[in-house]
């Protein structure tokens, strides 16, 4: 499903070169679920951004469902992350002035799907999360596992193959943190959707099939759980 | 573009900062407001000024005799210039293009009469030609024709006010009565309108001018020879009028330079000097209402470039959940439009309506009446109003369209 060899990606900011990553090779299949585990500024969430096609990659071949991911422009970039991606983040991205059944609708809408139609299959995958009651309230109405329960609703409904998440725990207590987990760990099972998990959490890490280990922009390590 | 998901989100962004968007709103309406106020009372000037016009043909050229004030050829300053029958005949052949002629005598305020009712009016002894060169509407009868200047015929045309004054009461018809002027009956053949302004040509009576010089003066004297130039263009009008001036300069051997030996009116002169006055009045006037709509534009512009820059984040998750540039830009320049367009029209309506009061309660002075903004003005207006929503939203929605997702979301 994501298919990444010697992946590097360079910053430059003013005079300094930050060399992030420094050759990553990955193979994920279709319905594996995998965490990715590292210290901060290990390039971690920068891989994230790359298969998310939010970011490019200097050198290195990326080939996502079939689909070779080079020199996209903006269009075909949006067009992609719309079709095969979904998005869960640490601190959940919801849009503030919309109420949670417009937030998970607004990926269909980008999709031209009717307002009547988007909303309705909105309430199902809403109602999927438990969150039928909470349909038409705004997210500061919700409590964070809430929020992020809305968010992956959104990340769903699109029928993506490949979810990414950015610490999506980051933000949640230990409890809700599980919860949220489990809600993952159904979709992957149940709906066979590939699953990236960024996280610094090794009991999260650990209810995925495999933990990779970045260190200093290099895969070190491959931990099967 | 015009989905109602489209206005939905647009609404709701709005609502969400109604103090913003009415303060923006504001000086765009303000822009508007102003130009039409202004275009308004600029038409409203040139509606007055073109009354003064009225009443004449806007192709007549009225030539007066005067006093000379130049030494000519041995001959003294302040000798008087008499123009005769011989002049109107000279006229008549030597310029070219004329559309109609006709010679005129100051018979000045004369006492008339019908039978008890009395007053005073402007006799005026002409050719049958100034009816046309002075546009005159006959209500009734007929204006002065050749066989009254060939038979000298005891006749007159008589504006409305004339016959209103005369013919009261039970007497109310005038057609074929007769009048007495000092002395004189003539009977009434027609009663015409003047659109002039002043009194004196609201209360006139045409007489033939042979009559005139027969009855009243026994010479070939006249006073004023007047003439159309026709379809002539602004040149060869001038040129007529010229041919015309050394033509009477040599007859009464008086310098062709001497600007008081005889006095010109030249109508077109005047209307092509207001017309070019007015131009220019018109220029001044966009260029301010812009400018001041340009003060409205950059206000919307700098608003939406807070808003785009407040809104860096949700543009961002529109983006990474599948939001295309296009979709994005349309979105800004949507919102900038709607604002100005409906801001702006608000304007409109408010100018018109100013406009339309001012126009019902002050009543038409010399050089003002009716300020209007008409349809073309609010139509050119109205397209003013979205090409300047476009351009308040253009670099905003570039701006936007140039997020980059990853860095919007890192954005707390």
């Amino acid at each position: 499903m994501v298919d990444i060899s010697n992946i590097h990606k360079t910053y430059i900011t003013g005079n300094n070169k930050l060399h992030v990553l420094k050759g990553i090779d990955l193979k994920v299949d279709a319905g594996e679920m995998i965490s990715v585990m590292g210290a901060s500024g290990s390039g971690k969430s920068t891989l994230l951004n790359i298969l998310g096609i939010l970011d490019n990659h200097d050198h290195g071949e990326y080939i996502l469902n079939g689909v070779r991911i080079e020199n996209l422009n903006e269009r075909k970039a949006a067009m992609l992350r719309n079709k095969f991606l979904g998005f869960v983040f640490q601190s959940f991205n919801l849009v503030s002035f919309k109420n949670a059944m417009e937030n998970v609708a607004l990926p269909l809408y980008y999709q031209n799907v009717k307002r009547k139609k988007r909303n309705a299959i909105a309430m199902e995958f809403l109602d999927r999360m438990g969150l039928k009651d909470w349909a038409h309230h705004l997210p500061n109405e919700l409590s964070g596992g809430q929020k992020q329960r809305v968010a992956i609703a959104r990340a769903l409904i699109a029928k993506p193959k490949v979810i990414l998440a950015d610490e999506p725990t980051g933000a949640l207590d230990s409890v809700t943190s599980q919860e949220v987990m489990d809600i993952l760990t159904d979709i992957n099972k149940n709906e066979n959707i590939t699953m990236l998990i960024v996280t610094h959490e090794h009991d999260i890490a650990k209810r995925t099939q495999k933990t990779i280990r970045i260190t200093d922009g290099m895969i070190t390590e491959i931990i099967k759980n | 573009m015009f989905s109602l998901d489209r206005w939905q989100e647009i609404y709701s962004t709005i609502r969400k900062n109604k103090l913003r968007t009415f303060l923006t709103g504001f000086a765009v309406a303000w822009g508007i407001f102003m130009l039409i106020i202004l275009l308004g009372s600029g038409n409203g000037l040139e509606n007055g000024v073109k009354e003064e016009f009225k009443g004449g043909a806007l192709n007549g050229i009225w030539i007066s005799s005067g006093v000379t004030s130049v030494q000519y050829k041995g001959l003294k300053t302040g000798r008087e210039i008499k123009f005769t029958d011989q002049d109107y005949k000279l006229i008549k052949t030597s310029i070219k293009g004329y559309d109609r002629i006709s010679a005129r005598l100051y018979m000045g305020n004369v006492l008339v009469s019908n039978k008890n009712e009395y007053g005073t009016f402007f006799v005026s002894p002409s050719h049958p030609d100034y009816g046309y060169i002075k546009e005159v509407q006959v209500l009734q009868g007929r204006f002065l024709n050749q066989i009254d200047i060939r038979e000298c015929r005891k006749v007159a045309a008589i504006g409305e006010k004339v016959k209103s004054q005369l013919f009261k009461g039970r007497d109310t018809v005038a057609l074929e009565k007769y009048i007495n002027i000092k002395g004189v009956p003539f009977k009434v053949i027609g009663i015409f309108r003047d659109f002039g302004r002043g009194d004196d040509e609201q209360k006139r009576i045409y007489i033939p001018i042979t009559t005139a010089q027969k009855v009243f003066y026994t010479s070939n004297v006249i006073n004023q020879i007047s003439f159309t130039t026709g379809q002539a263009s602004p040149e060869e009008a001038d040129a007529m009028l010229k041919k015309a001036k050394m033509t009477l300069a040599r007859s009464h051997t008086f310098s062709p330079d001497d600007p008081r030996a005889i006095d010109i009116m030249n109508k077109s002169e005047d209307v092509r000097r207001f017309n070019a006055l007015f131009t220019g009045i018109r220029l001044f006037i966009w260029i301010i209402g812009i400018g001041t709509i340009i003060a409205g534009i950059v206000g919307v512009s700098n608003i939406m470039m807070i808003s785009v820059k407040e809104r860096t984040k949700e543009i961002g998750i529109r983006k990474a959940l599948g939001a295309t540039p296009g979709s994005v830009i349309g979105l800004i320049m949507q919102e900038a439009i709607l604002i100005t367009g409906f801001a702006g029209y608000i304007g409109l309506v408010l100018g018109v309506g100013l406009l339309e009061l001012i126009s019902r309660n002050i009543p038409p002075s010399d050089f003002f009446r009716n300020p209007e903004a008409n349809l073309a003005i609010a139509l050119g207006a109205t397209v003013l109003l979205i090409i300047a929503g476009a351009f308040a939203g253009f670099f905003p929605a570039i701006k936007a369209a140039a997020i980059r997702p990853i860095e919007a979301l890192r954005e707390e």
